[in-house]
Parts: structure tokens; C-alpha cells; sequence
């Protein structure tokens, strides 16, 4: 168990069956993500953890990890590039930051920081999305979802519930809930499960929870995600 | 109802899988997939009412409202705009009484556009009720108008309406074959089948879907063993064969004519495949708009049953196979070979992160070779005659003959097989084209050449295509055909990943600014950036030739573009007065100070 891939010129280890991401992680190594969370299956579709393996684009948290891969992380070319795959989920949903409960601990927002974010640079789809209050708990803001999945595989894989789908084609994509009547309400979320709870971005909301920790104390506040993200995921893999 | 679906739901062995099939009945019963069929669905597969909405979500065919009794689409490829495919649909929808998109009144017809129906040498088409209408006229639309009006049953419509021509103008090494039933899987088995796979790969035969990968190799890691022996690893030892046969991109038709004309040989290659690999079933992954073949198909998958090609023992040679026909619900994604597997598994075509590739996790986890339908035509011709007889045709890199779908500018369009590295202007003077402004060869997803490169050749290593060729000449204008790609990208986008997702949308929201005349100075630069953005962050083949159109006509002729700026340095993407229209209805006024000029 001494094999190893080359991120950015430093050497980082890595066993069998780990993808790049993981092993990243493991060693210290923080590749910008919003659709990852090392306790679910990976998705692969935000595309912003691209890196550039022997040359080539590849997702690093879906690519497995192999001898002889030489990768690219942190360059202007990828970052710019991310900032702009960052910009595209700001102009597709309708994201007011000053406005919405989640600044300041969201990844979205944070990446968006990380990445030296400062204008949305493409024109904005201004869809109309809806809001569903109706669980007593927990609130869906559609305005907010990325289509990350996350609360998706949270609530298959850790709930053991079935309560989010990602429905529809293209563009038109959406978060379903999985009740007859197509609302929060008639499912089998509870606010005390993973899903209510893992949403990046301020799309799931508990209700009721509004601004307790005051702006300015929030997780981004003070320190960059790289730092927050490693700590938080380095240590889970840990587990 | 509830009757129907259950016992519709019984015929389908009550099999997740067949969720397209099952949603197919439904939808031609209903003409929509009612509330209440997707909660006893769901109840009854054991699977979430998500599942099903999703897929009804992403299937073009598939629809949660009414349409009508006859719904009726008309393709709107860039070969239907060449013979006014606008002004056409227009005169059905003013004769119908129905607006575009949507159902009459009466519910008994409804109207919209569609992604190309691969009837492109004889456009205008369309589909009324899933089955293919060709040669569409005026006269053709009144009579058919007439139908519907009288809600005449399909069946009693006239037969012409339906007909759908071969055109086969040029046929080469596989067309003129025509081999008995039989021949070409005794050929493999008095060879051996481990020497078949040799001659398949002296043959040199790549695969004619697009991406070019090596036949022989791709069957011979599908049926590498793992090696270990026990119970698990005996029923690890399913495996499975797949035809695609959901030729989805504008301009290609071949695989229609083929399955037409050729299906024997088709099956026969499946057959072989199956034999080499060890699978003992196939499916025909079928486009939803090819329906019209589908009994044509079964009932030569029955004659071949009856004669022991398929099913238990084949002819004697102690092998079991057998295929199946599933149809698709309108998604060109569905072509790209993981998402076809998801939609074979009752799914939404949404492709898969690789590794691991199909060969080794393929349909419901076990290996899977998917091949094109001419592959697979090859393959048994090349079972009977040897390597070396498709070997002498083509160049170093590409092997054999390619069969091309021709349309667009020419006299005669139609089916056409070359050797490869014929040059481009060989194909143009065959089928009677003259005049020509560029060839779009590969569909959207592949390259327009411009007129001073009639010398390239057709081949991987060169020009490669999938079999689309779309001829244009001087009268046509370069920019509708971006403009007509690029909607499609953005109507097909599966939406699984952000660049593809957004980035396609965004590409044609670029595009209609710059064509409407919108456009200004950072607008191609902006144009450019999006492009390689999405060209090179893309999940899957879909996002990483989207941008195609505008990257290969802007390399050609950036003059076009330039000269469709406006000469002040931003212009908004939005148009500014168009924007208050709301406003000006709500305060019931019109007047010229309610009007905005936008600044020049
Ligand atoms: C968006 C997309 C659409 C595709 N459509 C088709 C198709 O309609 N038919 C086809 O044979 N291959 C299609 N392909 C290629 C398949 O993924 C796959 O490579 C092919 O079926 C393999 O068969 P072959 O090796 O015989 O070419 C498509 C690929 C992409 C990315
Ligand atoms: S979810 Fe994040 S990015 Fe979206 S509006 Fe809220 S704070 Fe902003
Ligand atoms: S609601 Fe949140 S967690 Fe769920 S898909 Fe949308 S952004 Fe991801
Ligand atoms: S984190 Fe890898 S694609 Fe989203
Ligand atoms: S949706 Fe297929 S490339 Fe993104």
C-alpha cells in the first residue's frame, strides 16, 4: 500500500477502490465540490470538481484513483473555469444571498467566494419557481435548488426513505417529492433526517431556526471552504 | 382503469423494466398518463411514483396532460425548415384550428414540433399517433386534416400517407449482400467461435455509430471472465447484446433501412455477437419514431424462432439467444449507449459515470456489448466472408464501407454506401448536387465543411460520421442551421450535468441574439468562451459536441457572425419594450409613452 498520484506536484497516497477526491481529502488536498459529500455515493454531475487527469478532464469525485495519473488541481485555467460552471447554477435558480436565510453558511456561496466570484457574467433565466411551506418543519425554496441530489441520496442512503427525486429533462429539471399530493407535507420527512438537514444551498430550510446564529458568526464567515470542507470531510473519512 | 393497468402490468411480468413499455399503453390509451395510473404503477412494480413522473417528465412522448385523440408532430430538423417546415406547420395548425403546442377544444387533436423523425430524404415529416407520416404537402395536410375532423381510425387512413420509401441509390459490399437465413451464424460455428472473433478483428471493423471503437475489442472484453468459480460468479456470467437502433441525429436514416430491409442479417450479427461473448439475451433498443417497424420486426423475430435461430439450442449448436424489441419515447440521449441501458432498465436516460463501462457493468449490472445496427450487419457478413473480404475495401484506419443517409441540396437523396476515404466531392457528384455552400457530415454533433474542403475523405482518421450528410447550397444561410442545432442541443440536453444543462440553454439564448441581430461587440468572444466551456466539462458525448455547430462555422466563416454585430459595444440580451408588455396591458394603455426605444 504505497501507490500513489501526483496532485498539483505533491505526491498523495492512495488505496484501491479510492477516487481522486478521496484521496484528496485524506491528504489535505481540497478540490472545489458542491454535489460530493463523502458519505453518499457519488453523483458526478456539478462538474465543478474538475481536474485534469494526465491532461484530460475527469470528475475527481467519481474517477478512481490509479498509478501513473499526474493531475492538475489548482490552475487559473480550472478555476476561472469553475468560477464559471459556479456562475451558471447563480444564473439558472434565482439566488438573492442578502436575502436568504442560508448566507454565509452556504456552499454555494462560499465556493462562489472561494473562486473569486464577483458578477453572475451570464444573462439570467429569471424562472419562476415556487416555494413549498407546507411541512410543519421544513420548507422547500425552489428557487435555490442546484440539482445536486444530495437530499436525494440522503434520504435513500442514510434515512432509508425515499422522500426527494430530481424530475424532468434538460433545463426543465426540478426536485419532486415523493407524496401523492406532491407535497412537503404528505411525505415521510421528518425535520430529525439527514435530508432536511444536507442541502449545500438554502434550497431545504428547517423552519423556525431563521437567523439564529447571527450574520457574521456563520461557518463562512471567517474562513475560506477549503479549510472548513477539509476539516469537516478529511475527518469523516476517518470514521 | 384500474382493469387495464393491472392486467397490462401482468402481461409485462409486473417488471420495473418494462416501464416504458407499460407507460406506451397507457399514453396511447389516455392520451396522457392519468394521476391515478402512475399511483397504482408504482404500487404494483414496487417502485417510487417519483420513478415513474420522472420518467414521464423525460420522455418527449410521454405526457401528464391530454393531448389529443390523434396528436400529431411534425419534425422540425433542419431538412424539414429546407422545404418550409414553418410555413407548413402553420397551415396545419390554421386548418386544424389548434395553436402549436397545443390541444383543440375538443380534444380531439393536438399539434407541436418534434426532434428529427429520421425520414429526412423525404421531409416534411411528422408522426400522428407515434406512426410516421412522410412527404408532407398541403394537399397531403388537408386530406389529413379531413381525417381527423371525421376521426377516421388510422387504420382507415390512406396508406399512402404512411409510406416510407428505402431510397437505396448506391448500394456497395453490405447492400448487395443477401445472405440466407442461417448462413452467417453456421459460418461461426463451423469456424469456431473463437476464430470468427479473429476474422472480426482482421475485418478491422470499427463501430458505425459515431465513436469508432474497435468491434472485435469491445466483444472480447465483454467476455473476459473474472475467473473465479462459484455460484456467484456463475450468475455474474449473464451477459447481454444490444442493438441501437435509436439513431437519433438529424440527418441519419441508414439504420431505418436497414432494420427495413437488412433485418435479418441484423438479427444474424446479434446472433453471432451473442454466440462470441456467451450473452443468451439481445435487445432492439428501437427509436419511438421508427413504431412503424416494430410488427415488421416481431414477425421476423417469430419466422426466425420458428426456424430455430433464436431460442433454445440453435440450430443445434447447443446455444440458447433470444432478442427483444423495446421501443423509445422520444430522447436522443437514449442513443449514447449508458443512458440507453438506463432506459432498457425502465429509467430516465440519464447517463452514467464511467468507469465502469458497459462491458463490464452493463444492463442491470453485467457485462453488455451495445453496438450500432450496421455493426452488427457487417459483423454476420463479415461471419460469412471473412476478415480479410471487408478489410481490402476503405484506408489504413478505417476498414470497409460506411452506409451514408443523404439529404438536404441534392437530386437524389437517399441511402449511399462508400468505401471509406472517398472524398467528399465523389458523394456530391453521385447524388446530384451542385451549387454547394458546405456539408454538414456527422449530424449537429459532427463538422460543417466548408466548399474548399471537398477533397477530405470520409473516415475516422479524417471526416467521421455516424452516417449523417446534409447537403446545403448558396441559397441557404449558415446561421439558420446553427440556429436550428443549437435549439436542438439545448431540447435534448438529458440535464444531468450543469455545464451541458445551463450551458446548452445559454448557447441558444447566444445564438438567437447574435442571429436576431442583437448582437455586439463581446458577444463572440462571449460566444466562443461558452462553447469550450461546454465542449470540455461535459459528462457525456451530448455536452461535448453541443457546441459543434458554432465552434466548426465560426472557425469557417467568423466574417458571418461579424457582420451580424451591431455596431455599438453591449447590447442587453433582452429586448427592453418588449419587457413592459405586462405592464401595459395591466394599465390598459398603448399609447407611444408607454413604449420604450431601445438606445442604437
Ligand atoms: C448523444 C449521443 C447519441 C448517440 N446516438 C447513437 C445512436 O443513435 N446510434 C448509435 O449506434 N450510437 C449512438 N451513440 C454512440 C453510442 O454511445 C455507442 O458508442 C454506440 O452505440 C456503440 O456502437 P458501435 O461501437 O457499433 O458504434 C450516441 C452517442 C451519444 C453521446
Ligand atoms: S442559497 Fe446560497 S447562493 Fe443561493 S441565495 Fe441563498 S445564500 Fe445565496
Ligand atoms: S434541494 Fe438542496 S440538496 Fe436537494 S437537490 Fe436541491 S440543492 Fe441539492
Ligand atoms: S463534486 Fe464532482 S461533479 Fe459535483
Ligand atoms: S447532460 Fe449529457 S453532457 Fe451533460
Amino acid at each position: 500500500m504505497n501507490k500513489s498520484i501526483v496532485i498539483d506536484g505533491k505526491n498523495i497516497p492512495f488505496e484501491d477502490g479510492q477516487t481522486i477526491m478521496q484521496a484528496a481529502t485524506a491528504a489535505g488536498v481540497y478540490i472545489p465540490h458542491l454535489c460530493h459529500n463523502p458519505k453518499f455515493t457519488p453523483h458526478g454531475s456539478c462538474k465543478l470538481c474538475t481536474v485534469k487527469v494526465n491532461g484530460r478532464n475527469c470528475s475527481a469525485c467519481t474517477f478512481p484513483a490509479a498509478e501513473g495519473q499526474t493531475i492538475t488541481n489548482i490552475t487559473q485555467e480550472l478555476n476561472d473555469d469553475r468560477e464559471k460552471i459556479t456562475q451558471m447554477l447563480f444564473v439558472e435558480g434565482n439566488h438573492f444571498c442578502p436575502s436568504c436565510e442560508k448566507t454565509g453558511n452556504c456552499n454555494l456561496q462560499a465556493v462562489a467566494y472561494h473562486l473569486g466570484m464577483t458578477d453572475n457574467h451570464f444573462p439570467h433565466f429569471f424562472e419562476n419557481r415556487e416555494v413549498d411551506a407546507s411541512h410543519p418543519d421544513v420548507m422547500i425554496d425552489h428557487n435555490r435548488c442546484i440539482f445536486c441530489t444530495l437530499c436525494v441520496r440522503a434520504s435513500q442512503q442514510e434515512d432509508g426513505k425515499n422522500v426527494f427525486s430530481i424530475s424532468g429533462r434538460g433545463i426543465e429539471k426540478r426536485l419532486v417529492v415523493n407524496s401523492e399530493s406532491g407535497l412537503l407535507k404528505d411525505s415521510d420527512l421528518d425535520v430529525n433526517d439527514c435530508a432536511a438537514h444536507i442541502c449545500p444551498t438554502g434550497a431545504i430550510l428547517i423552519k423556525r431556526t431563521g437567523y439564529k446564529v447571527p450574520i457574521g458568526q456563520r461557518i463562512y464567515d471567517h474562513s475560506h471552504i477549503d479549510t472548513i470542507t477539509l476539516a469537516a470531510e478529511g475527518a469523516s473519512h476517518d470514521e | 382503469m384500474q382493469q387495464f393497468i393491472r392486467q397490462l402490468a401482468q402481461e409485462n411480468d409486473f417488471q420495473s423494466t418494462r416501464l416504458l413499455k407499460i407507460l406506451r399503453a397507457v399514453q396511447a390509451r389516455y392520451f396522457h398518463i392519468p394521476k391515478a395510473a402512475i399511483e397504482q404503477l408504482a404500487l404494483i412494480l414496487s417502485i417510487p411514483r417519483t420513478q415513474i413522473q420522472n420518467v414521464i417528465e423525460f420522455y418527449s412522448f410521454f405526457h401528464l396532460e391530454p393531448r389529443g385523440k390523434y396528436d400529431i408532430l411534425i419534425s422540425s430538423s433542419i431538412t424539414d425548415l429546407m422545404v418550409g417546415q414553418e410555413e407548413l406547420i402553420n397551415y396545419f395548425s390554421e386548418k386544424l384550428g389548434v395553436k402549436i403546442g397545443e390541444v383543440r377544444a375538443d380534444g380531439v387533436v393536438s399539434l407541436n414540433n418534434t426532434s428529427c423523425t429520421g425520414m429526412c430524404d423525404q421531409s416534411l415529416a411528422g408522426l400522428v399517433n407515434g406512426y410516421a407520416l412522410t412527404n408532407l404537402t398541403k394537399s397531403r395536410i388537408d386530406e389529413i386534416v379531413e381525417n381527423v375532423n371525421k376521426q377516421l381510425p388510422l387504420e382507415q387512413w390512406s396508406s399512402d400517407l404512411f409510406t416510407v420509401a428505402d431510397n437505396i441509390i448506391k448500394p456497395d459490399l453490405l447492400l448487395n449482400q443477401k445472405p440466407t437465413q442461417g448462413e452467417a451464424i453456421n459460418a461461426t460455428f463451423a469456424r469456431g467461435l473463437k476464430e470468427t472473433l479473429d476474422e472480426v478483428e482482421k475485418s478491422g471493423l470499427r463501430g458505425r455509430g459515431g465513436a469508432g471503437y474497435t468491434t472485435a475489442w469491445k466483444w472480447k472484453f465483454c467476455s473476459e471472465d473474472e475467473g473465479i468459480c462459484d455460484i456467484e460468479a456463475q450468475r455474474q456470467k449473464q451477459r447481454y447484446i444490444i442493438c441501437n437502433a435509436d439513431e437519433g441525429e438529424p440527418g441519419t436514416f441508414k439504420d431505418r433501412v436497414l432494420l427495413n430491409s437488412y433485418a435479418d442479417s441484423v438479427f444474424e450479427g446479434m446472433t453471432v455477437a451473442a454466440a462470441i461473448i456467451g450473452a443468451t439475451q439481445g435487445f432492439i433498443y428501437l427509436r419511438g419514431e421508427y413504431l412503424h417497424l416494430y410488427e415488421k420486426l416481431e414477425a421476423i423475430l417469430a419466422v426466425r424462432r420458428n426456424a430455430n435461430l433464436l431460442g433454445k439450442n440453435i440450430l443445434q449448436h447447443g446455444f440458447d439467444f433470444d432478442i427483444e424489441i423495446c421501443l423509445g419515447a422520444g430522447a436522443y440521449i437514449c442513443g449514447e449507449e449508458s443512458a440507453l441501458i438506463e432506459s432498457l432498465e425502465g429509467k430516465a436516460g440519464i447517463p452514467r459515470n464511467r468507469p465502469p463501462y458497459p462491458v463490464t457493468s452493463g444492463y442491470l449490472g453485467k457485462p453488455t456489448s451495445v453496438n450500432n445496427v450496421e455493426t452488427f450487419l457487417a459483423a454476420a457478413n463479415i461471419a460469412i466472408h471473412g476478415g480479410d473480404w471487408f478489410a481490402n475495401l476503405g484506408t489504413a484506419k478505417s476498414k470497409g464501407t460506411k452506409v451514408l443517409s443523404i439529404s438536404g441540396d441534392c437530386a437524389k437523396a437517399g441511402i449511399y454506401e462508400y468505401p471509406f476515404g472517398t472524398t467528399i466531392q465523389t458523394v456530391l457528384d453521385d447524388c446530384g448536387a451542385t451549387d454547394v455552400l458546405g456539408v454538414q457530415v456527422g449530424g449537429p454533433s459532427g463538422t460543417f465543411i466548408s466548399n474548399d474542403e471537398f477533397e477530405r475523405k470520409l473516415a475516422f482518421e479524417d471526416l467521421a460520421t455516424g452516417g449523417s450528410f446534409i447537403v446545403f447550397n448558396n441559397s441557404r444561410s449558415i446561421l439558420d442551421v446553427v440556429h436550428n442545432f443549437s435549439h436542438f442541443f439545448a431540447h435534448e440536453s438529458c440535464g444531468f450535468c450543469t455545464p451541458c444543462r445551463v450551458g446548452t440553454s445559454l448557447l441558444k439564448k447566444q445564438v438567437d441574439k447574435i442571429v436576431e441581430g442583437h448582437g455586439s461587440a463581446g458577444d463572440i468572444v462571449a460566444l466562443e468562451e461558452l462553447c469550450q466551456l461546454i465542449k470540455n466539462y461535459s459528462h457525456c458525448g451530448l455536452g461535448q459536441t453541443a457546441a459543434n455547430p458554432v465552434l466548426t462555422t465560426l472557425e469557417r466563416y467568423p466574417e458571418l457572425y461579424q457582420n451580424m454585430l451591431k455596431k455599438i459595444s453591449y447590447e442587453p440580451g433582452f429586448d427592453l419594450d418588449k419587457s413592459l408588455e405586462t405592464a401595459r396591458r395591466m394599465a390598459h394603455r398603448d399609447d407611444a409613452a408607454a413604449h420604450l426605444a431601445q438606445v442604437e
